[in-house]
């Protein structure tokens, strides 16, 4: 590079400073943010993949199945639940301390986000049942569809 | 037959959109067609004949005529009045058609109002208009009728969604639209720039009032429906990082991004072609939010996939407008001539720093908000929630907030960091205030930073009315210091309710007491109440802060019973340091009801810091405005007296 250029670069080539500077700022967030879907986003699981192959303890994920029958208990303290959600193959033990969705009952599906403990139990910090019969989480809408095939497949075999 | 009237303005409305696209379109290409004179009072019968058409919808619904399929579906002749009018726009159709008329009106009103761009921009930017109208027109009459009706009537409406069924989100859904809507105006004035190369400093005059217009509806939008869900869903969240808010949040980031190199294109005659581009990014912004929410995407990509023809059609409309409009912008940007330089050390520098973040921003929280969308449609399913969105929105926030502490003091084309040594020094005693408080208070590493940046934020934001005498400051510069100040009370908000928030969740008796924080609570009692078209369970609390006099507070569990749901009522004691927020659960055993509550200090400054942005950026619209009728006034009786001369 002369010195005749190196002298004016701003004035002469400002356009292209700020298009690179854009085009720098725009891919480093696209960079980051692709970085951190991979590792944060919270992955959905259904009872037999969480027992196949279990999310690290901590790590923010959703669970989804059927809440077993009769297997809803409240602790002393009226606030604290335990239940099992199962997908069929496989059960899972949830914990949740809080108030329940109206929607909640045994068997039902459920929607539970929160993180998987070391001793295996599911620590829910919300719960998403059908809301009504329009809403339903977008999870569940598929769990259900998913176990309506299941269930057309085993009767007409 | 109020129906078919609707229905007959719609058409209409529609084919004067078809001649408003031709006649402008003609007129733009050649200087003395003589068709131009007919878009002016196209654009503006078509406003009419639009509005009308959403009136008639209103009437049906007001008198629930439930022969019309769309009164059956979501209203009752139950319903109180208020909300049987806000059920005309509580839904698909009637929300789209709400969309179109906001359109129509803001078209015929630049069509009636704005004199001061060259004709043929003019024309040009009301084809623009015209033609994104007359996608939504199509949208309309061939995939959501709101006026079909039914062949037999039907005896009783399905009722409204009872979490709609609230006075504040009535009109939710009416001030995002017109902030929506505004920037389709800023759109079609960029395509018009473009089209006739005639990107100035006058257009960006022009386009700014739509501009700041539309994006105070949007932030009014984006803070009202915060606190609705905040008291609403009872969660005691205030933002969720749901693709709702989102899907408004986007258009937001754009617009203000829009605002300001408007701003510098306006003052300065520079980021020409970069405010042209970021006109035609707002408006996509406002037509990803409409697919995301209007296209059922949300609740599934498969269900998308079952009942697609409204989806594509948003998808088809979001790809022509988007796709053409860069189409044009690749092939005129080049020709669109480089306008005024200045050193990287000036308030446009500044500036330019703020929307290469905010754009940044902007593009973490689309990726953010489609990917579980990609993935879904691959197999995968995941959710993105705050873990994702708070730190990697923080990497690009903190910068831009720092630059937002000395941007507003330096001077425009150049400048020296040295001028402004004592001032951003003040900034940083601040932030380091800030910072050692948090850190005394043992606050998280975000709210950490949020913080000090509000407490220096909140400093540097009135720095610029440092010795100037305060009745001679512009308003358009009041209205920036004020939108300034908001964003850092509304950081302190949100950094104090995220960290000082203390939590309590029990099953009590009634006459037993439970606290948190600094209050004790008192379940005085559990009463079944009825209204309108719900019953519910009513707890009575007495709520008392550090010993003071009790509080009454009636924190309710409703049933609707058309359509059949439950709703959690929170309810709230607001103090000038906090708010307590409390909810009646269900009864846990024969005696005792769960009770959750929440002190949350500081929190209502989350959205009085909102509402001061909007009144920020209302001053400046204020200023905007009437040093345009000032500056027309002026030029009016220079003319007058030219001519008395002559």
């Amino acid at each position: 590079m002369n010195d005749k250029t190196a002298r004016r670069p701003k004035a002469k080539h400002q356009r292209l400073a700020l298009v690179v500077l854009a085009i720098v700022a725009l891919v480093a967030a696209a960079v980051i943010a692709t970085w951190a879907l991979r590792n944060q986003a919270s992955y959905f699981y259904v009872p037999s993949q969480i027992v196949k192959d279990p999310p690290a303890p901590g790590r923010a994920v959703r669970l989804g199945g059927m809440v077993e029958k009769g297997s809803i208990v409240t602790e002393n303290d009226g606030v604290t639940i335990n239940f099992v959600v199962g997908d069929g193959d496989a059960r899972v033990p949830v914990r949740y301390s809080g108030i329940v969705p109206d929607l909640f009952i045994e068997d039902s599906g459920v929607v539970a986000e929160g993180r998987m403990q070391a001793n295996g139990t599911f620590l829910a910090d919300k719960l998403l049942a059908k809301h009504d019969e329009n809403y339903v989480p977008r999870e569940l809408q598929a769990m259900t569809a998913a176990q309506k095939k299941a269930a057309v497949a085993e009767t007409t075999q | 037959m109020i129906a078919e009237l609707g229905l007959a303005a719609l058409w209409m409305a529609a084919a004067l959109a078809a001649l408003q696209l031709a006649a402008g379109f003609l007129a733009a290409r050649q200087d003395d067609a003589e068709i131009a004179i007919l878009v002016r009072p196209a654009a503006v019968v078509q406003g009419v004949l639009c509005a009308f058409a959403f009136a008639m919808l209103v009437w049906l619904f007001a008198r629930t005529d439930l022969s019309v399929k769309l009164v059956a579906m979501n209203s009752h002749s139950d319903k109180p009045l208020v909300f049987k009018l806000a059920g005309a726009w509580g839904n698909h159709e009637g929300s789209m058609l709400l969309w179109v008329t906001v359109m129509s009106a803001a078209g015929a009103l630049i069509a009636l109002v704005e004199r001061r761009l060259p004709d043929r921009t003019m024309q040009a930017t009301l084809a623009a208009q015209g033609f994104v109208a007359l996608g939504f027109y199509a949208f309309l009459l061939f995939s959501s009728n709101p006026f079909e009706r039914l062949p037999i009537p039907a005896l009783e409406g399905n009722g409204l969604n009872p979490l709609l069924q609230d006075i504040g989100l009535a009109f939710h859904p009416p001030t995002l639209y017109l902030g929506y809507v505004g920037l389709s105006v800023a759109f079609s004035f960029a395509v018009g720039a473009l089209l006739t190369r005639q990107v100035t400093p006058d257009f960006a005059r022009a386009m700014r009032p739509w501009v700041l217009g539309a994006w105070i509806f949007l932030t009014v939008g984006i803070t009202a429906g915060s606190y609705w869900a905040y008291y609403e869903l009872g969660w005691g969240g205030w933002w969720f990082w749901d693709p709702v808010e989102n899907a408004s949040l986007m258009p937001w980031l754009a617009a203000t991004a829009l605002l300001h190199s408007a701003s510098v294109l306006a003052a300065r005659d520079a980021l020409r072609a970069w405010t042209i581009m970021l006109g035609v990014v707002a408006f996509s912004m406002s037509m990803v939010g409409t697919f995301l929410v209007r296209s059922g995407i949300l609740t599934s990509v498969h269900a998308f996939a079952v009942d697609p023809e409204r989806g594509t059609f948003i998808l088809v409309l979001l790809a022509i407008y988007i796709g053409g409009a860069l189409a044009v912008f690749g092939l005129r940007a080049g020709s669109v001539a480089e306008g005024g330089k200045f050193e990287a050390v000036s308030r446009e520098g500044a500036l330019v720093i703020n929307n290469v973040l905010l754009s940044a921003i902007l593009g973490v929280v689309l990726l953010g908000t489609l990917y579980p969308l990609l993935t879904e449609a691959m197999g995968v399913r995941v959710s993105v929630g705050p873990p994702y969105f708070d730190p990697v929105g923080a990497i690009f926030v903190v910068p831009m907030l720092l630059v937002m502490l000395v941007g507003p003091l330096l001077r425009w084309r150049q400048d020296r960091l040295a001028r402004v040594r004592r001032s951003a020094i003040i900034g940083m005693v601040a932030v380091l205030a800030g910072l050692l408080l948090a850190i005394a208070l043992g606050a998280g590493v975000l709210p950490t930073l949020g913080i000090a940046l509000g407490a220096g934020l909140a400093v540097a934001s009135v720095l610029p009315l440092k010795g100037r005498r305060l009745r001679r400051v512009p308003l358009a510069t009041r209205g920036m210091v004020t939108a300034h100040l908001g964003i850092a009370v509304a950081l302190l908000g949100m950094a104090s309710e995220s960290a000082f928030s203390e939590e309590r969740l029990a099953a009590i008796k009634v006459g037993q007491q439970a606290s948190v924080g600094p209050w004790q609570v008192t379940l005085a009692a559990v009463d079944p109440v009825a209204g309108p078209n719900w019953t519910a369970l009513e707890g009575v609390m007495l709520a008392s802060y550090d010993g003071g006099a009790p509080i009454e507070l009636h924190p309710q569990a409703r049933s609707f019973w058309s359509p059949p749901q439950e709703t959690t009522e929170s309810a709230l004691a607001t103090r000038w340091n906090g708010q307590l927020y409390a909810v009646l659960g269900k009864a846990a055993d024969g005696e005792r009801w769960q009770v959750r509550l929440w002190w949350k200090p500081f929190v209502t400054l989350i959205w009085y810091g909102g509402l001061l942005v909007a009144l920020g950026g209302l001053l400046a619209l204020l200023g905007r405005v009437r040093d345009d009728l000032r500056r027309r006034y002026v030029t009016r009786k220079a003319a007058e007296r030219r001519e008395a001369a002559a």
